[in-house]
Formats: C-alpha cells, sequence, structure tokens
C-alpha cells in the first residue's frame, strides 16, 4: 500500500529529488499554508495545529533515522510524517476526510498510524510508549531507536519525567526531539517553564545537545556522533532545537503581539536561503507551492473516505 | 491450590510458552517477588524479561503498551488497583484508543493486573474497587480473577482478544481455594475461558440468580447457603470471568429475579451496566427490576469495625435477597 500512497491514482508523483531538503521544506510550508486556507474556505473539518517556521527540524531529521526506527509524534506533525514518507496525499485526504486518507479519516490531524510511524494528540503521552518501543528494539533489533517528537510545553507532563527516567536507568535507545518554539499553545515558556530544558536532561544524566542552526546539513553532523550513542545502547538523548511557531496554534488563535511575532519571523529559516539565492529559492517555492496545489485540488476532488486506513 | 497460586503458575506458564512476553510493575522481582507475592520466581526463571520498575504507573502501563505495539506481549503489574487511575491516559487514551483509531485493527496483546478491592485494612487509597472507572472505553475489556476461572485461560483469553484488558484481583482472594467446595450446590464450569462459572442445587429452577464478581463469589455462596437453610430459598449463581464487554449469560435460564453483586461502592457500578444489558433483553419476564447489590455510598474506612459496615458482605447480599423475596 505503501507504493499506492506514494503514486495515487491519478495523483502527481512527489517532484522533490530524495536529496533536495529546501524542496521538502518549501512542500511542507505550502502544505501547511494550503491547509490554512482550506480552513479559511470552510473546506476542513476540526482542527490543525501547523508546524510553519519548524519545517527544518524533521527535514534535517528524518535522513538519520533507520527503516527500523520507530517515530512517535505529537498534535503538530504533518512536518514529521511529510519528511519520512513525501506523502502529502495521503496527509491531505487524512485530514480532509477523503479516500486515500492514511488512516481511512479516522485519526485525522493528529493521529496517524503508518508502519513505523505513529502520532497522538495527547501531551507527553508518546513517550511512555516510545521506552516500550525502545525496550523492544533493544532486544530484538539493536541498533534501531525509537524517536519521539514533544514540544517545549510538554515538559508540563510527568510521563516526561517518568519515561525519561526509566529510559536513562535502562539505557534505552530513545531520541527525544523537542521543538521549543518558545510558546505553549498562548503560553510563552517564560511562563510555563521554571529551570531549563537541559537542566532537566542533566538531571536524569542524559545527553542534551541545544541546536539553534536550521540548516539540515549541519543539524546532521551536529547530531550524527550523539545518536550513533545512542544506537549503541548508551542510552537516550535529548535534541533541543530552537524554533519559532510562524503561525498560530491551531486556526487562527494568535495572541502574541507584533514584536513577538516579528522575532518569530525574523529566526525564520527561509531568511537565510533567500538571502544566498532569491531567485533560486522563488523558483522552488513557487514549484512547490504549484505541485501542493494540484494535491490539494486532486484530494479535494475524491469521495469521502471509508474509515477504513489505506496503508498497514 | 490457592488463587495465587494459580495466577503464579499462570504467570509462569505464559512467560514459558511465549518468549516475547514481559511482566513490568513495582517491586515484582525475586526475592520480592511483588507486594503479594504473585510474580514470585519470575525473575529468576526469565531473567530481562521481569521487569522491576520506578513508581511510574503510567510509564509502566505506557511502556507494556510500547512492547504490545512492537509485537511484543506484555502484562503490567500495578502494585494497588488504586493505582491505576495514575495510568488512566495510557489506558483509555493511548492503548485501548490505539486498537481502532487508526482507522485499522491494530492488535496489541497487553494485560494490565490490578489487585483490588478491601478487607485488609489497607484504607481508602489501597482498598477500592475501580472496575467501573475502566467501563465503557471502546478497545479496553475489564475482566475479574475468580475461583472458578483458571487463570492459564484467563490469559490466554484476555491475549486472544488483540486490545488491551485489565484484569482485577480481589486481594482476598488470593488466600482462598481455587474451585472451593460449594456443597450442597454443584459447579458448572465456564464453556469458555472467560464465560460463566454457574453454582447451584441440581434440577429445578432456582428462586434467583445472582450474579456476582470473582471477588465477591465466595460470599454470594455464603450467602445462598444461609437464604437456603434459613429462608427456603434458592439461588443460582453466575460469576464472569470478563465483566466488560458484558455478555447476556443463556445460563441465567428462566430466572425473573436477578441481583448482581460486586464490591464496588454506589454509583455507576458494573451492576448498573449488567442491569442494563438484562433490562433489554428480558424485561418482560422479571418479576422485579434487577437489584444491585454492593458496598456502601463512601469512601473505605481502615478500621475493621468500620470497613466492615462499608463493603458489601455475606450478610448484606442476605439481607437484600431476603428483603426482596421475603419482604
Amino acid at each position: 500500500m505503501t507504493d499506492l500512497l506514494d503514486r495515487p491514482p491519478g495523483g502527481l508523483p512527489y517532484p522533490g529529488g530524495d536529496g533536495d531538503d529546501l524542496e521538502l521544506m518549501l512542500m511542507i510550508r505550502a502544505f501547511e499554508y494550503k491547509l490554512l486556507d482550506l480552513f479559511a474556505a470552510g473546506m476542513l473539518n476540526g482542527t490543525t495545529h501547523t508546524c510553519l517556521g519548524q519545517e527544518h527540524v524533521p527535514v534535517a531529521l528524518s535522513p538519520l533515522m533507520d527503516p527500523r526506527d520507530h517515530v512517535f509524534s505529537n498534535h503538530r506533525g504533518h512536518g514529521h510524517y511529510l519528511a519520512r514518507y513525501r506523502d502529502p496525499h495521503g496527509l491531505l485526504a487524512e485530514i480532509m476526510g477523503r479516500e486515500g486518507a492514511v488512516c481511512g479519516g479516522v485519526g485525522g490531524s493528529q493521529h496517524i498510524h503508518r508502519d513505523r510511524y505513529m502520532s497522538t494528540g495527547v501531551q507527553g503521552e508518546s513517550l511512555p510508549v516510545a521506552a516500550g518501543v525502545a525496550l523492544h528494539l533493544s532486544r530484538a533489533e539493536p541498533g534501531a531507536a525509537a524517536w519521539a517528537y514533544i514540544g517545549d510545553g510538554t515538559f508540563g507532563e510527568g510521563a516526561v519525567y517518568e519515561a525519561l527516567n526509566i529510559a536513562a536507568l535502562w539505557r534505552l535507545p530513545v531520541v527525544v526531539v523537542v521543538e521549543n518554539n518558545g510558546i505553549a499553545q498562548s503560553t510563552p515558556t517564560s511562563a510555563h517553564l521554571a529551570g531549563t530544558i537541559a537542566g532537566r536532561a542533566a538531571a536524569f544524566g542524559v545527553p542534551h545537545l541545544a541546536i539553534g542552526s536550521t540548516d539540515p546539513a549541519e543539524i546532521r553532523d551536529i547530531v550524527a556522533g550523539p545518536l550513533g550513542h545512542v544506537r549503541a545502547g548508551r542510552g537516550p538523548l535529548v535534541l533541543e532545537f530552537r524554533t519559532h511557531r510562524l503561525g498560530p496554534h491551531s486556526k487562527g488563535d494568535d495572541t502574541r503581539d507584533e514584536q513577538a511575532l516579528r522575532e518569530a519571523r525574523a529566526g525564520d529559516w527561509y531568511h537565510r536561503y533567500a538571502a544566498a539565492d532569491p531567485a533560486g529559492l522563488a523558483r522552488v517555492e513557487s514549484e512547490q507551492r504549484a505541485y501542493v496545489a494540484a494535491v490539494a485540488d486532486e484530494v479535494a476532488a475524491r469521495p469521502p473516505s471509508t474509515g477504513r486506513a489505506a496503508c498497514g | 491450590m490457592r488463587v495465587a497460586d494459580n495466577l503464579n503458575a499462570a504467570l509462569h506458564d505464559l512467560l514459558d510458552r511465549d518468549p516475547r512476553a514481559y511482566l513490568l510493575g513495582e517491586d515484582i522481582t525475586d526475592q520480592y517477588g511483588g507486594a503479594f507475592k504473585i510474580s514470585r520466581g519470575l525473575s529468576e526463571r526469565f531473567p530481562g524479561r521481569v521487569l522491576s520498575t520506578p513508581i511510574s504507573e503510567g510509564a509502566l502501563t505506557g511502556m507494556a503498551a510500547g512492547l504490545a505495539l512492537a509485537g511484543d506481549t506484555a502484562i503490567a503489574e500495578i502494585m494497588f488497583g488504586d493505582f491505576v487511575t495514575l495510568a488512566f491516559d495510557q489506558l483509555v487514551n493511548f492503548a485501548a484508543k490505539s486498537v481502532t483509531m487508526y482507522g485499522k485493527r491494530l492488535p496489541l496483546r497487553m494485560v494490565v493486573r490490578c489487585p483490588s478491592g478491601g478487607g485488609r485494612g489497607y484504607g481508602p487509597t489501597h482498598s477500592q474497587s475501580p472496575q467501573k472507572h475502566l467501563l465503557g472505553v471502546p478497545g479496553l475489556a475489564i475482566y475479574e480473577v475468580s475461583p472458578f476461572h483458571d487463570n492459564h485461560a484467563v490469559f490466554g483469553a484476555m491475549l486472544d482478544r488483540g486490545e488491551p484488558c485489565v484484569l482485577f484481583e480481589d486481594k482476598v482472594l488470593y488466600t482462598r481455594p481455587m474451585y472451593p467446595a460449594a456443597e450442597p450446590f454443584r459447579l458448572t464450569p465456564p464453556e469458555t475461558p472467560d464465560g460463566f462459572a454457574r453454582v447451584a442445587l441440581p434440577g429445578g429452577d432456582p428462586d434467583c440468580v445472582i450474579i456476582a464478581t470473582g471477588g465477591t463469589a465466595h460470599k454470594a455462596l455464603a450467602a445462598m447457603r444461609a437464604l437456603l437453610l434459613e429462608d427456603e430459598i434458592t439461588a443460582a449463581l453466575l460469576v464472569p470471568s470478563r465483566l466488560y464487554p458484558f455478555d447476556f449469560p443463556a445460563a441465567i435460564g428462566a430466572a425473573n429475579t436477578v441481583f448482581v453483586v460486586e464490591e464496588s461502592t454506589a454509583g455507576g457500578t458494573w451492576g448498573a451496566e449488567v442491569a442494563h444489558v438484562l433490562h433489554g433483553r428480558m424485561w418482560d419476564r422479571l418479576a422485579r427490576p434487577v437489584q444491585l447489590v454492593h458496598s456502601a455510598d463512601s469512601i473505605i474506612p481502615t478500621a475493621a469495625h468500620l470497613e466492615e459496615r462499608v463493603l458489601v458482605s455475606e450478610s448484606s447480599i442476605h439481607r437484600a435477597i431476603r428483603k426482596a423475596l421475603r419482604g
């Protein structure tokens, strides 16, 4: 069924090259903007959380993920899914409740399961599960790891600490990817997090990397060594990405003031590419927007989903 | 054989037969062997698959779900069933929902064991019967250990469901015998591993049927004896292994008077769910609505004389049935 999703009947194959980070980042961005447009047009049901400004994180990490690795995503997970599967058709069909939906339209934006990828909608819930999967992997498939994407706000949940404690004690291959975008829904990090994420990792004796780079290649260089230690059975790793949430929490619910939004926009990876090669960026951006627009037109025209997953 | 030994043997057998089976819980490894010694001998025999965890009910339940997600068989022990509240999110929002919320059946072989119930003076936070808090969750099955159901078969039935199951184990039952002598009543074993066991006088229709949880079955049986000897009331006892989803018991026969007995305190009980099922199926032939017999609307006190006033007992079951049938 993977083939079907990669090349849906009547759909357009993803045009990006496997190695082209910028194309993938812009595809994810175009996908998220398209979702906001579809919401504004009343074409989507429920809610969704876009990852605008954070696209580089999964794009950087996905090539480091072994096919045997399990990935746990969260409510803001479109980029995580798209970076692993390059399947905007299946994801949009899921979000729109159309034929070919990854999970038949039952799960929606924040409950996706495909092969060894799973997202759930409750904060912190995935970390103990990832630790359990990592326990399995450490015995059955040594060298493989369980990755869990969480946010800065997730550190309010006790499950995070319970899982970190056990993962460290038992040296489980867990990689916690923290997308610290400085805000939990409407609450800034300064109002929800005492101390630091680094301090929390240190308390459990878990290595922690603070990553400010938005360059996927540079990020991979930073992560590769410590990731090797995880795969070698030395225990978990916390990767804290300093990111910026460009968009609202969900649809139109941004309460930040103009200065905060200016600061978020100033940290956008987009500017680095714009400064280096404005014409090249514009070209790729335009291609990806056109591609995603065509995907959306095609998916919107599909019949409603049956409630049965399009993939196992 | 004591119920505790049957449970212990069932776990030994499970881990022996299934090399992918794990047991996670607090203080479950030897020499301690668990707060109630149900896991005794397991960690020495199956090192690496029987793991004592930190005091983290949420995480150990989530890890069990993770193991099950990866295709393993996972048994988790919550030391006192009261603490299953700490694992509520993992059970209800993760494990149970994962079975169906991704648009396909995602089988999870997972059982969470919960020693439960009062009668041992452990007080309000270590004596509850929290079964009712977990009823009605799609993808989550609720079981209770009974002296009439072999736990080898019950574990098999739970795991074969391919969805998370919570097994409540009444602590008072641990030291009681399996298949207790029931004279003058006769035991009809369950037809399926998690079906109903029936205990009744041979022949003839009884005056009433008692449906009782495994943990209260011995109290119901004692009440049945007293009802027979003192009041000449005949009762048949039905004991399920699976509490939820609750199957209509064919063995209820032609009964027109039914009591449901459990240790839960009042309000939103399992018995109310059972009554609802029975009313829908047999309202026309019932002489009276199904009557619930359970503990009082109260926390469970520690002192023996206070605890006794709250918990369902042989005498409270006897009283309720006599009053209903004899006035």
